[in-house]
């Protein structure tokens, strides 16, 4: 900092403040639609991400009693096709954690991994509760994962396992607590929630841009960068552990996954609609709109060009990233620096143009 | 001029608006705490926290547990007890070092309104403030003073005026007039005020804000000083302080800056106000109204002016130490703190930490939500002392499960009022090879862009 005598500095600075006024303002006067933007969100992606959800859960609990009341191997073929099905579309609402799925922790639920195998084990000998927060990893889909694809090493072997009704008794309990939950939330949001979404227009931590905005950084934060490359990487034990990749039992599925997620969150972050290239007010225009004319560099620009990176960098690795782990670690460490400059640019730079608070944080400042 | 400045440590006045503001700033500090205390604060700043941030020299001085509530329970009893005069000197005491312990315990929740609370607290403590309408005055009559020297009600005002002049002056910088930064980033996001959400989102309001808010504190102090334009300059702080309740988190402070400029006063207005508790309460004020002069004998006297003069010295003093400081203020904070730099800044930062064993060669990134609060993640994130500490502390866990040679680095990034975000702490750096201490942090990469300002 340059040390100048206060007053000289003054008169320096009306000086040049009164011809800076010529650039021109750099706030558009006119308000950003943020209720619009909250209405595109609803409207455009999350609920139609949802119901189509919906239907990959019905469609999966209809293969699964399918497979049940006839245990072929071709069925088991229907049963996992209806799975990957449903595991992909999750990845397109799993970041919607907010109002209902909060609520009931739809994401807990569905997709706590690595499954605990002897603990479904042992349930499906005993008793179980799945709506105990202690079951977790003994149901949704890294359950089913194990129920369908690591019960045995061939698929006839597996399909041998439903013989015994305890184990089918499980499987239908699993597809269809996943479809159940999923109706929850999916009702709410064609319900009451989603005027209550898009009208709460509210600046405060309260408010549903804020809480939003905090869910989805901690989702690309903690579920995907730590949860599907950070654990299996070892990138915070030190030792490497592929038994943490997602869908750990269908061997070449989970890059599949990290893919989907990443291109849901980028989808989002620019209001493409579901299941169209249409786009929305989002997140992108909301930056362009807040963003000080001082700074050149395009702040949503660079979040997309970092998403492309990231997604670039995923298609080189193994479509089996436990098989990855296994041989070349440093790749999925790659991943997670790339991963890493996005969560700078959202939580860092996005954060400060949309001037968001921190969750929770409510005491006094200065 | 040593014969005039004899002469006004001589000079006499009223005690009525020292007694105000003893009864004003003891009930505002009592509401402070209980407020604190109904918020739940004392339980999620002092008691959830598994790790606190101290201040260098002062990490003795921790939260304990339980017993917090205790020292917020006599903090609040002694703010009432100086609220009604009762054994003053004692009372102002205990509420100087109980206040004083809770602003200690974690510094995450450094305010500078905090500090000002402090420093105002401990001034008081040297202030005749009990000498009129007070209990112990009430109790024992010979204590009882109508008069007392005009420097103990002087001693606030130069203090009040110090806050305001130098929080004035730091925002005679470049980011805040020319920038009007932070505030274009704050009024932006009340887009839901009412009637003032849309102007909120003008540029050229933020700029009008940002220029009259440095004006405000630059010239308030002297406005209220003299008295032709007292009354108006006070509407104006009421305004100043009532708006940015509206527009920032700011707590009890905005009420307490407005009654504490009350002291500026004529003595006249002060006995209206405390005519007007004499009637509400039924109290007798005219045995307050003898006329005796409070005269202090020599040695009493001269440590009290000579504490006084030490403490303002250091105050005025203490707010230029950043000048020997090599890099930006605004990015380092090396002496950032306690200088009255008030709403100066708007800063983000993300730190994610990396252990490495050096004899295992394994690399442990961390996840601070396992150690820190939210709060403390967002205040640790951007300032070079918290991160210091931090790492420390991370060694200190790791070392216990069993890592001997470990190093602990930070990827750090940080933006300042509105820039792009950029490393803050060389990542090269094995943080475990500093120490905190008051000099310059050699691990804080440049800020490569200038705020120009004093």
């Amino acid at each position: 900092m340059k040390r100048i005598t206060g007053i000289l500095l003054v008169f320096t600075l009306v000086f040049a403040a009164c011809s800076k006024d010529d650039e021109g303002g750099s706030i558009n006067p006119n308000n950003f639609d943020r209720q619009g933007m909250l209405a595109n969100w609803a409207d455009n992606i999350i609920i139609p991400a949802f119901s189509n959800f919906k239907n990959s859960t019905q469609d999966l609990e209809d293969k699964t009693t399918a497979f049940t009341s006839d245990p072929s191997e071709a069925n088991l073929a229907e049963l996992r096709a209806a799975f990957e099905t449903a595991y992909l579309d999750f990845q397109t609402v799993s970041m919607f954690e907010i109002g209902k799925a909060m609520e009931i922790n739809f994401r807990h639920f569905l997709n706590t991994y690595p499954a605990d195998a002897s603990a479904i084990e042992a349930n499906i000998a005993g008793d179980y509760d799945l709506t105990s927060v202690n079951a977790y990893d003994q149901q949704g889909f890294p359950a089913l994962d194990y129920m369908i694809n690591g019960l045995g090493e061939t698929d006839a072997e597996i399909a041998a396992k439903y013989a015994s009704e305890d184990y089918k008794t499980y499987l239908e309990n699993l597809a269809s607590r996943i479809n159940s939950l999923t109706a929850e939330v999916n009702s709410s949001w064609q319900g009451d929630f989603r005027d209550q979404f898009v009208n709460n227009t509210s600046s405060s931590s309260t408010g549903s841009i804020d809480k939003f905005t905090n869910d989805y950084i901690m989702y690309f934060e903690k579920f995907i960068r730590s949860g599907k490359i950070g654990f299996p990487a070892g990138a915070f034990t030190g030792t490497p552990s592929p038994g943490n990749v997602e869908a750990y039992y269908s061997e070449d599925f989970s890059r599949a996954l990290y893919i989907k997620a990443l291109e849901s969150v980028q989808d989002f972050f620019n209001g493409k609609h579901f299941g169209s290239s249409e786009t929305g007010k989002s997140f992108s225009q909301y930056i362009n709109y807040m963003q000080p004319a001082m700074e050149t560099e395009n702040l949503a620009s660079q979040i997309n060009a970092q998403f492309d990176a990231i997604i670039s960098q995923a298609e080189t690795l193994n479509e089996s990233l436990a098989a990855q782990v296994q041989n070349d670690n440093s790749k999925m460490l790659a991943a997670f620096d790339e991963l890493q400059k996005a969560v700078v640019l959202l939580k860092v730079d996005m954060i400060q143009v949309l001037y968001i608070g921190v969750d929770y944080v409510d005491s006094d400042g200065d | 001029m040593s014969a005039k400045l004899n002469k006004y440590l001589k000079s006499y006045t009223e005690a009525a608006p020292l007694a105000v503001f003893r009864i004003c700033f003891g009930v505002m500090m009592f509401i402070s705490v209980v407020r604190f205390w109904l918020n739940g604060w004392i339980e999620k700043l002092y008691i959830t926290p598994k790790f606190f941030f101290s201040y260098y020299g002062f990490e003795w001085v921790k939260p304990l547990g339980n017993y917090t509530y205790l020292i917020f329970a006599i903090c609040g009893i002694a703010a009432l007890l100086v609220a009604v005069g009762y054994k003053y000197r004692i009372s102002i005491l205990v509420f100087f070092l109980s206040f004083t312990y809770i602003e200690l315990m974690d510094k995450t929740t450094y305010l500078n309104h905090y500090y000002f609370i402090s420093i105002l607290s401990f001034l008081m403590i040297f202030l005749p403030a009990s000498a009129y309408f007070s209990l112990d005055a009430w109790k024992n009559r010979k204590n009882a003073f109508q008069k007392i020297p005009a420097w103990s009600i002087d001693a606030i005002k130069l203090l009040m005026a110090t806050v305001y002049f130098y929080a004035g002056i730091a925002k005679v910088n470049s980011d805040w007039l020319l920038r009007a930064m932070p505030l274009k980033i704050w009024l932006p996001a009340q887009y839901d005020l009412p009637f003032l959400g849309n102007l909120m989102q003008q540029e050229w309001l933020h700029y009008a804000f940002s220029w009259s808010g440095m004006l405000y504190d630059l010239l308030i102090p002297f406005f209220l000083l003299w008295r032709r334009t007292r009354f108006v300059a006070f509407l104006v702080v009421i305004i100043f302080h009532v708006l940015t309740r509206i527009l920032f988190p700011i707590g009890m402070f905005p009420y307490i800056m407005i009654v504490s400029a009350l002291i500026f006063f004529s003595p006249g207005f002060h006995h209206r106000i405390l005519n007007f508790i004499s009637r509400l309460f039924h109290i007798n004020k005219s045995v307050f109204d003898n006329g005796k002069k409070l005269v202090y004998n020599g040695i009493k006297r001269k440590a009290i002016l000579a504490i006084l003069a030490v403490f303002f010295i250091v105050q005025i003093l203490f707010p230029w130490r950043y000048l020997l400081y090599p890099g930006e203020l605004f990015w380092t904070e090396e002496g950032f703190r306690f200088s009255w730099r008030v709403m100066l800044m708007e800063k983000v930062g993300y730190a994610q930490f990396i252990v490495e064993d050096k004899d295992s060669g394994k690399r442990f990134y961390i996840d601070n939500g396992q150690y820190l609060t939210p709060f403390q993640e967002k205040q640790m994130s951007t300032q070079p002392d918290f991160i210091l500490q931090y790492a420390h502390f991370l060694a200190e866990e790791f070392r216990e499960k069993g890592h001997e040679n470990i190093e602990v680095h930070v990827e750090n990034f940080v933006a300042l009022n509105g820039r792009r975000s950029r490393k803050y702490i060389d990542p090269e750096a094995d943080l475990l090879e500093y120490e905190d201490s008051f000099r310059h942090k050699t691990f804080i990469l440049p800020f490569n862009d200038e705020i120009k300002g004093i």
